[in-house]
């Protein structure tokens, strides 16, 4: 019963939402505030995590890709088939839902417990609007930027490992990155990364919104945003790929 | 003018406000006073609407508020300002973003007008210059005055406020009463202020509402509040040995 009432909860805090704002500038400021923040703020975990997840891919391809008969090109091929299909989209999306949607979780959890959300309520503004609709909305249109910079660093991250090991020739990976690429798959990326956000950023503001007591209910609401919005992913990922790939 | 007319309200068995009926003046500090968990803040909640209320109804000079929708309520809403018992000013924004929040949100002003208003009521507040700081940088008595400031943005008819002093020394609490009790007159708002600080209902207490278990028992002034025979009151009143002795 618990779930039904949440789902139902969610459902009309999201009817609430995504809803046309009242004051176009006011939305646009908080958009901007909230790009900066669930954005631009994240570029460097996600710099450092895709950098470096390429260049494993790469090494790990390279020592399972380990016969004559196979041409090293295949490396850099398999390295951003995986990112664009899979690491980028998917494994980044859940490193912001731990990320990102914390945060959301955790601030408007804290604005619920310190009568914020109230004082919103009392000045006539409708506070999911407010309070949620510009951070879907930012995290809708910077993750797809987020996680082109991702693929684009993880294989970056790939040939820096494969030239300075020397397991895989650089003109080999460069003609690899560059084979039978079908555009397709980065249109799948990105619709991935767009439902990702979504998911991300309702539920974990679904989560802060709802918060009833102290700190430590806030804590417990921030830990349930990022489990249930990882497990959504995931869920959703499956969707998705077997609706778009085949 | 205020109309509280029998307000019921409850939270699954528990009747916390019962059936209270009571007026507050225009131009005047009203208090409503009792122990913590008597229903205050729920009475209050339920004026400014944040709780519907089970039965009854709230009228603000005669318009009726309590059983209308959010956006039907907006016209009352923009000429009401409520203080949090925390002040519950935005975090992530300067003291000057927060007053021009309302502003922002229910009037057309050009951003001089905003900024001039701003500066108006900070004045009032006696914050001058401090415009730039987060609340974070505020002192206790800083944040309540500021969000008295956001509270008077819009010039409001009626001003709520829910135990505006507590938290706070002495001195400055005796402050942030004498602050709301010249506003008020300054502004002839009417003013609702919840409160358990017997300083400030001998002080600033000009109509008092004795709330006790979710009841009214008593309403009087401050001047009649000291010879009351009512046993609830007394127990309340005379609880602290300086109240005690202002009595012998």
């Amino acid at each position: 019963m618990k779930i039904l009432y949440q789902i139902g909860e969610y459902v009309i805090i999201m009817f609430q939402a995504l809803k046309r704002p009242d004051k176009g500038f006011v939305f646009r400021r908080q958009l901007l505030y909230d790009f900066k923040r669930l954005g631009v703020d994240s570029i460097s975990i996600i710099s450092i995590i895709s950098l470096f997840t390429g260049a494993i891919i790469a090494i790990q391809m390279a020592y399972n890709i380990d016969s004559p008969f196979i041409a090293k090109s295949i490396i850099g091929f398999s390295t951003r088939q995986m990112l664009v299909l899979e690491i980028s989209p998917t494994i980044i999306c859940l490193i912001l839902a731990g990320k990102v949607g914390s945060r959301i979780a955790s601030e408007i959890g804290t604005m619920r417990i310190t009568e914020q959300i109230d004082a919103l309520r009392v000045m006539g503004v409708n506070p999911p609007n407010y309070l949620i609709l510009p951070k879907i909305v930012a995290a809708m249109i910077y993750f797809p930027v987020l996680i082109v910079f991702s693929i684009f660093l993880g294989i970056l991250g790939g040939w820096i490992m494969g030239s300075i090991t020397g397991l895989i020739p650089s003109a080999d990976y460069i003609l690899g990155i560059r084979s039978w690429f079908d555009p397709f798959t980065l249109t799948y990326a990105m619709i991935k990364t767009v439902v990702f956000a979504f998911i991300i950023t309702s539920v974990s503001a679904y989560k802060g919104y709802t918060v009833k007591g102290g700190s430590v209910e806030v804590g417990q609401a921030s830990t349930e945003a990022i489990v249930v919005s990882s497990i959504l992913i995931i869920f959703s990922d499956l969707i998705l790929t077997q609706l778009l790939l085949t | 003018m205020i109309e509280v007319k029998n307000i019921s309200k409850s939270f699954g068995d528990q009747l916390i406000v019962d059936n209270v009926s009571t007026t507050f003046e225009e131009g005047k500090t009203n208090l409503i006073i009792g122990q913590s968990g008597s229903g205050k803040t729920v009475l209050m909640k339920c004026c400014i609407g944040l709780y519907d209320v089970d039965s009854g109804e709230v009228d603000f000079h005669g318009r009726q508020f309590s059983n209308l929708s959010d956006k039907k309520r907006k016209n009352i809403r923009k000429e009401m300002g409520v203080l949090f018992q925390g002040g519950a000013l935005f975090d992530s924004l300067t003291v000057e973003e927060n007053i021009m929040f309302p502003l922002n949100m229910f009037t057309n002003m050009k951003p001089k007008e905003k900024l001039e208003r701003v500066n108006f009521v900070l004045e009032n507040v006696n914050l001058s210059g401090t415009n730039s700081k987060f609340p974070a940088e505020l002192s206790g008595g800083m944040v309540k005055r500021v969000a008295i400031a956001r509270a008077l943005s819009l010039m409001p008819k009626y001003l709520f406020a829910d135990e505006p002093n507590s938290g706070l020394d002495p001195k400055t609490a005796e402050r942030i009463d004498e602050l709301l009790s010249s506003l008020t007159k300054k502004f002839n708002m009417t003013t609702v202020i919840n409160t358990h600080d017997m300083n400030s209902v001998l002080q600033i207490g000009e109509k008092i509402c004795f709330i006790n278990q979710g009841k009214l028992c008593w309403e009087g002034t401050k001047e009649t509040i000291l010879k009351t025979k009512n046993k609830e009151l007394n127990d309340f009143v005379f609880a602290t040995e300086l109240t005690r002795r202002i009595k012998h």
